[in-house]
């Protein structure tokens, strides 16, 4: 195409398509430095936002310094010798994305919305600090739904985000300027959270590996909170190893949020087996098939490559059974009873006193609140607070908020019993369908909510969930989601592992996203634009 | 489970502060009560002795020793207010003014 900007010198260029161990060791034998790598990131997510918008800060000043202090780190432990060099964390001068809901001192910190433009955080997030002391460099902040309410990143206040494997698509969500970013190469790993499938969801849309971790395993100190009971920060990377990587940087008891459980991290994050160690560890494992999990409505591609997935599993040694969880349908249900009463209760503090601007006249205060929050928050937004705020009001408490508490307990029995029964995995689809165009289901919230109806249960019951890519359905890709008892991070990763071993000669694993090249294109519309050409289309069949 | 009418989907509006145009209103009658069907399916199983779960993992009474460690300072925490009066956050009144009775 004529109007594609010539793409910068090749090898700067090269150093994107990276992963995190390749770059690391790049880096410690000294033939690139972090700063390189950092430029050569930046330049291509500054390029390429336009028509991706997965980016709703790039802050190429603090991504600068803090590749040369890495660049200093990096040289001091070369002085050392190699036990200070092997000592150096893998993600030392490694970029990385944040998503805009995790604090960075100074910076914005929007959460998607517009009531928070403008804040700056007044301090950083405890995995923001984990990060800094590591050394991984922190090119920018991620788009994604409106204080995590969505799966596509529509109800961003900034203009959606694309999908790298095709830009009419949305990338999912609610992390999905993470997941995008990822996926095209902007950096090789990036932070979102799960909610109730807001990593994984997207990493599945996006082709790339997202972990939920379990409750409590990483701290939310300077996070933005949507609902407590569920919300849990994890990591998305092109590979298992990256994920695990970055988990091991920012997982771990942190007194200053109390739920964050003193559970210890294990090293061997850092060493995931080979592809020969991996199939070795795979045989013999015992893995479940929930069959709830092929819900109405799924798409026959989708079905079969997972299928696929679990049969190649099966192949190389590990032993599938089929299970039942049979309050599965009871998910989405009490998910959407459970999560708006928490967010009606934490979204109270947007009032325009703690938060957000002041509007109205100051002559009453509830008329105040009412239009700063009216005019701060988006549709989304307004209707989980609606749906919660009823949901806990007086007389419906009963019938609703605590019948889904009740559910609950249900649903997180039934994982239960499985894993007592000796499973060490649940083996299930991420997401029911690929990719979704822009619009497609911004008009029907049941309909965007069922995005997530595989996702949501392990939220519920706390449980760590994986998604990694198992191939493609009508050129987009699909996501295989591993979930695990509490605290079985390592063992699902190395699953995770075990699985991209037995397929590493598939030759879907030799694809990029399809749409990257247009990226480049001047002449690309933006995501806002396409997403209201889609909305015109759909205004005029109606 | 009852539907919801306009006048409740106002009251809720009134209690959760948010500010709504009648188009957002008629189209949030419509939205909840379509969501609210979806939550049908619950009345199905029955829970009467199943005890509710709000948390999930078994963490309780977490508490530290109450000693005071460094704050962030005043400049910054005041950074982000919407009106500040020195080292203060002017809040809105939240009780009428006195008349001229003193009552």
């Amino acid at each position: 195409m004529s109007g594609i900007r010539p793409a910068p010198s090749g090898a700067d260029e090269e150093l994107t398509r990276l992963g995190v161990g390749e770059l690391g060791a790049l880096l410690r034998r000294g033939e690139v430095t972090a700063t390189q790598v950092a430029l050569a990131h930046l330049e291509r997510a500054e390029r390429q936002n336009r028509a991706l918008n997965a980016w709703l800060h790039l802050d190429r000043e603090a991504a600068l310094t803090a590749a040369g202090e890495a660049d200093r780190r990096l040289a001091e432990a070369r002085r050392s010798g190699s036990e200070a060099l092997a000592a150096c964390h893998p993600l030392l001068g490694i970029p990385v994305g944040l998503k805009d809901l995790v604090s960075v001192r100074g910076g914005p910190c929007t959460a998607g919305s517009r009531i928070l433009a403008g804040y700056r955080a007044p301090y950083d997030a405890h995995i923001t600090e984990r990060l800094r002391a590591v050394g991984a460099v922190i090119l920018g902040k991620t788009n994604m739904d409106e204080f995590a309410m969505g799966s596509s990143t529509e109800h961003s206040a900034y203009g959606p985000t694309a999908n790298p494997w095709a830009l009419d698509r949305v990338p999912g969500g609610s992390s999905g300027g993470s997941a995008a970013a990822v996926a095209a190469y902007h950096v090789p790993a990036a932070i979102g959270t799960d909610t109730g499938g807001s990593i994984r969801q997207p990493a599945s849309l996006c082709g790339i590996v997202g972990l939920k971790p379990t409750y409590g395993r990483v701290s939310r100190y300077g996070i933005v909170a949507f609902a407590s009971s569920l919300d849990q920060i994890g990591p998305f990377g092109r590979s298992v190893a990256d994920a695990a990587v970055l988990l091991h940087a920012v997982a771990g008891r942190d007194e200053r949020d109390s739920t964050s459980a003193p559970v210890s991290v294990p090293d061997e994050l850092l060493a995931l087996p080979d592809d020969g160690g991996a199939a070795d560890w795979l045989r013999g494992r015992r893995l479940a098939l929930p069959r709830e999990y092929f819900v109405p409505g799924m798409e026959p591609g989708v079905e079969a490559r997972v299928r696929e997935a679990v049969a190649a599993l099966e192949a190389a040694g590990a032993v599938i059974e089929e299970v039942s969880l049979p309050h599965t349908e009871y998910g989405l249900a009490s998910y959407y009873i459970v999560a708006p009463a928490e967010a009606s209760a934490n979204l109270a503090r947007y009032d325009g006193v703690r938060f957000g601007p002041r509007l109205g006249d100051g002559r009453d205060y509830v008329a105040d609140y009412k239009r700063t929050r009216g005019e701060g928050f988006g549709a989304e937004v307004k209707r989980r607070i609606m749906l919660g705020t009823y949901a806990l009001s007086a007389g419906y408490y009963d019938a609703y908020y605590l019948k889904a508490q009740k559910v609950r307990t249900l649903i997180k029995a039934d994982f239960d019993r499985v894993f007592a029964a000796g499973f060490e995995a649940i083996v299930a689809p991420t997401s029911p369908t690929v990719a979704f165009p822009l619009g497609a289901k911004l008009a029907d919230p049941v309909a965007m909510y069922l995005s997530d109806a595989c996702t949501l249960p392990v939220n519920m019951a706390g449980l760590p969930g994986l998604s990694v890519p198992c191939g493609l359905s009508e050129g987009l890709p699909v996501g295989l989601q591993l979930i695990g008892p509490p605290w079985s991070e390592l063992t699902l990763l190395r699953l995770g592992r075990a699985y991209e071993a037995i397929t590493a000669d598939a030759p879907w694993r030799r694809l990029e996203p399809s749409d990257l090249a247009a990226l480049d294109d001047p002449a690309t519309p933006t995501p806002a634009e396409r997403l209201a050409l889609a909305r015109a289309a759909a205004a005029a069949t109606a | 489970m009852a539907a919801l009418s306009r006048a409740d989907v106002e009251h809720v509006a009134h209690l959760a502060r948010l500010g709504l145009s009648e188009d957002e209103l008629s189209r949030l009658e419509t939205e909840l009560n379509h969501i609210l069907e979806q939550y049908a399916v619950l009345a199905r199983l029955d829970t009467d002795v199943i005890p509710p779960t709000a948390q999930t993992i078994e963490l309780e009474n977490i508490l530290r020793d109450d000693e005071p460690g460094p704050s962030l300072p005043v400049t910054d925490v005041l950074a982000n207010a919407a009106d500040v009066a020195d080292d203060f956050i002017v809040v809105p009144a939240i009780l009428a003014a006195p008349d001229a009775t003193g009552r």
